[in-house]
């Protein structure tokens, strides 16, 4: 439909919409973020709810301790390798449809720990990851704009056709396999699936 | 407080048999340790903590140090007989002759405690204990009974340099997971090859980058991509 007609018919007090926009609307505006936090960006995480930030503007204001009642999963600091599995493993448990938005440095590449033997090099190994925020620490503004973001791309999601959200494909599997703590290192050290071949080193 | 040297005549004077030895160090702090006798190491910390006069009763800090093995050369004069022509007459005649010579000194690895004493006010006392080499024998003794502070430390100790404290109550990984087998801090620690990505490689990293590039590749020499792993 036109959105000028959209827009005349709403003078008139004819509200028209697809089952898309609705269904999408909804899921948009209450973006319900999982209670945990990992490092350092968790204390921007924290104001960024508080009320001078007020995430609540956006539908997320009720932090579920909880997997089985989150849809987004901030990770909001550093990663390290003997925490990852469990990253992961939370990330089993939400049920879809979920979202996950990268925090800061360290949850993106590793950040400043990047040269270090303990630290994971990216969440982004191993679960997909839909925002990526730089920063040490982003500040609470950096938070929302990736929250804006990551509510702009559900909105943009169709309900059919090839480009459909996982937890509407009922092959795709919303399960990423946990890596297990090695006598080195993690096993495998990346999940080639998630992480595709890197860039070419010059 | 009292000085090194008289905390080690204090040391000697209450433990037979201790053999104390004073670690200079040599920089403006002057914060000489004392080298502990592993076997006496109990009773030196049991003096330390109880003497009234120290009453060392915190135990702030302990730490580990990898001392790798050494290389030594040094020149050493050996007096040889050599023959000569001596004014046409062939005669053995003794000299002395510089010699280079190379021995290996074993490394070991050490903790190293820091003592203080809230009762007096006074501090650091710097205590250092050495295990037998870098590899099988590196059994230290727990000071843990003596002071509990110690415990977190030395199980923090014991992951990263991988010193087995004898003694400790539950000497167990405390950073890294418990499958793990290597010992970070180590100075010959092979670190995982983990670096396949990164943006603006520079110097080490590039370095590390390629040698990953070529493992991955299967083409580089995997000695001369430095590590086995």
């Amino acid at each position: 439909m036109e959105n000028e007609l959209k827009i005349e018919l709403g003078k008139q007090g004819v509200f028209v919409t697809t089952i898309e926009e609705l269904y999408n609307w909804g899921r948009k505006s209450s973006v319900w973020p999982m209670q945990f936090g990992l490092a350092c960006c968790a204390i921007e995480m924290i104001a960024t709810t508080m009320a001078r930030y007020d995430m609540a503007r956006f539908g997320a204001e009720v932090f579920r301790p909880s997997p089985r009642q989150a849809d987004l999963m901030i990770i909001s600091g550093t990663v390290t390798k003997k925490m990852a599995p469990q990253v992961v493993r939370l990330y089993n448990q939400m049920a879809e449809p979920k979202y996950v938005i990268a925090m800061g440095a360290c949850a993106i590449s590793g950040g400043p720990f990047k040269q270090g033997y303990n630290v994971l090099k990216g969440i982004d190994r191993y679960i997909p990851v839909d925002v990526h925020i730089p920063g040490c620490p982003p500040r609470p503004e950096a938070l929302l704009q990736a929250f804006m973001t990551l509510q702009k791309k559900i909105e943009a999601q169709s309900l059919t056709g090839e480009d459909r959200p996982r937890h509407l494909n009922a092959e795709a599997s919303g399960e990423f396999p946990v890596p297990e703590q090695g006598e080195h290192d993690l096993e495998p050290p990346v999940n080639r699936l998630v992480w595709p071949l890197p860039a070419q080193v010059k | 407080m009292k000085t090194v040297e008289e905390i080690k005549a204090a040391i000697e004077a209450a433990v037979p048999g201790a053999g104390v030895e004073i670690l200079p160090n040599a920089s403006p702090s002057a914060q000489h340790s004392l080298l502990v006798n592993p076997a006496h190491a109990i009773a030196i910390a049991k003096f330390l903590r109880d003497d009234a006069e120290l009453a060392l009763d915190f135990l702030s800090n302990v730490t580990g140090v990898d001392w790798l093995d050494k290389e030594i050369v040094e020149k050493v004069k050996v007096p040889r007989q050599v023959s000569k022509t001596v004014d046409g007459v062939e005669q053995i005649v003794e000299e002395t002759v510089e010699e280079t010579r190379k021995h290996v000194e074993p490394g070991y690895l050490e903790a190293v405690y820091h003592l203080f004493s809230m009762k007096k006010k006074h501090g650091p006392v710097v205590i250092r204990m050495r295990t037998a080499n870098r590899t099988d024998k590196v059994e230290l003794p727990s000071l843990t009974p003596v002071w509990r502070s110690g415990e977190f430390q030395e199980r923090e100790v014991f992951d990263l340099y991988g010193i087995v404290f004898t003694g400790h109550p539950d000497l167990r990984r405390l950073l890294m997971w418990p499958e793990f087998k290597d010992h970070p801090m180590r100075k010959d620690y092979v670190e995982p090859d983990d670096f396949e990505y990164e943006p603006t490689a520079h110097d080490k990293v590039l370095e590390r980058a390629k040698a990953h590039k070529d493992r991955e590749q299967g083409t580089g020499n995997r000695e001369q991509a430095g590590g086995t792993r």
